[in-house]
């Protein structure tokens, strides 16, 4: 849990009070403890362009929001980071469990893990790597105070190896 | 014969009060209803179709006030998993008008899938939602007062005609627009 709880506790001190996201293995550790927080809305999407929807929502309602997903989600999300985030200036934190690199066993994650950054690029979306619970923890904090001050989504890319750290216990 | 869409927008204008927030879809329903009336309260969606829905539950998780979302049957199709996250939060002062021409007016009513087949408040109700189709513009504004009135969550199908009301594009910038909303819903 190690990993996963870095992420948690770093998110808590942040002040993230609305969290959407869309399954993945490697954040299934995350999202129980997310679940479990009566301080935070947690609120399960159908599809990663929904939550960016609702959370947008939430923004302009006063909630701190993260997206947590894959990063196939980004590619079923480009338009709404256009043509709402983009346009209306709103921040998020995008949590996302970056499939298709490394130990990556299915085929069809790799063109998605391969343009991932080149995609997050495009959309101008700072992007960060943390590689220990260390550095997520700091990342973290340091993200979700950015946001607002360029008003746009910040990203923090975790790749297979990060979640290693869930392993050790 | 079904009602024009801004005749349906200036029904839920003219019900209601200062307090309710509106969200309304991108196109010709965001114009409408700021030709019919612009309000600080009025969340015009510019881009991002098939967000509506879920832009208004965002709000309504969170505000104390009712919500009201104006979304088309173009945009509610493209986001189904909306209605089915509706359906699992019910929250209680969130009012879902899906205005239904059967067409995608904005760009030139092609028709949608409602014009044959898919009925909009059979898949709501599947959802779990409290979902009503109205014909008339009698009938919307009696079932848009019950829903305004009652403490639960409501979707409302509001059958119209394919037709766009003449007005200008909205000139405020985006950004503009969004903090006048959210000083405007602050103060509740």
């Amino acid at each position: 849990m190690k990993g996963s709880l870095a992420i948690y506790n770093a998110l808590k001190e942040s002040n993230i009070d609305f969290i959407c996201s869309v399954p993945c293995a490697n954040l299934k550790n995350l999202i129980k403890l997310i679940e479990n927080d009566k301080d935070i809305t947690y609120i399960p999407a159908t599809r990663e362009e929904e939550a960016f929807g609702i959370c947008a929502g939430a923004y302009l309602a006063g909630k701190k929001t993260a997206i947590l997903m894959q990063n196939s989600g980004i590619g079923n999300s480009i338009n709404a980071i256009a043509s709402l985030y983009k346009t209306f200036q709103i921040p998020t934190l995008l949590i996302i469990s970056h499939r298709g690199d490394l130990k990556e066993q299915i085929p069809a994650q790799i063109p998605m893990g391969r343009w991932i950054e080149k995609l997050l690029d495009v959309c101008e979306i700072p992007t960060y790597k943390p590689k220990t619970p260390e550095e997520a923890c700091k990342l973290i904090k340091y993200a979700s105070s950015y946001m607002f001050k360029i008003s746009y989504p910040v990203a923090l890319l975790f790749d297979a190896l990060y979640w290693e750290y869930d392993l050790e216990e | 014969m079904y009602p024009k869409r801004i005749e349906v927008i200036k029904k839920i204008v003219e019900n209601v009060g200062d307090k309710e927030i509106i969200v309304s879809n991108i196109g010709f329903p965001s114009k409408e209803l700021y030709f019919v009336k612009d309000r600080e309260r009025n969340f015009y969606m510019l881009g991002s179709m098939g967000l509506a829905s879920s832009i208004g539950l965002g709000l309504a998780l969170n505000c104390e006030d009712k919500v009201i979302a104006i979304d088309g049957d173009g945009s509610i199709l493209m986001n189904l998993g909306s209605l089915s996250t509706i359906g699992y939060l019910n929250p209680k002062n969130y009012i879902l008008v899906i205005i239904d021409n059967s067409a995608y007016g904005s760009t030139g009513n092609q028709k949608t899938h409602t014009k044959r087949n898919t009925n909009l408040e059979e898949v709501a109700k599947g959802c779990g939602l409290d979902a009503v189709t109205t014909k008339s513009l009698e009938e919307f504004e009696k079932e848009f007062k019950k829903a305004l009135n009652e403490n639960k969550c409501k979707v409302i199908i509001a059958k119209t005609i394919p037709y766009n009301e003449k007005c200008p594009n909205i000139e405020i910038p985006p950004v503009v627009l969004k903090y006048r909303f959210m000083e405007a819903i602050k103060r509740s």
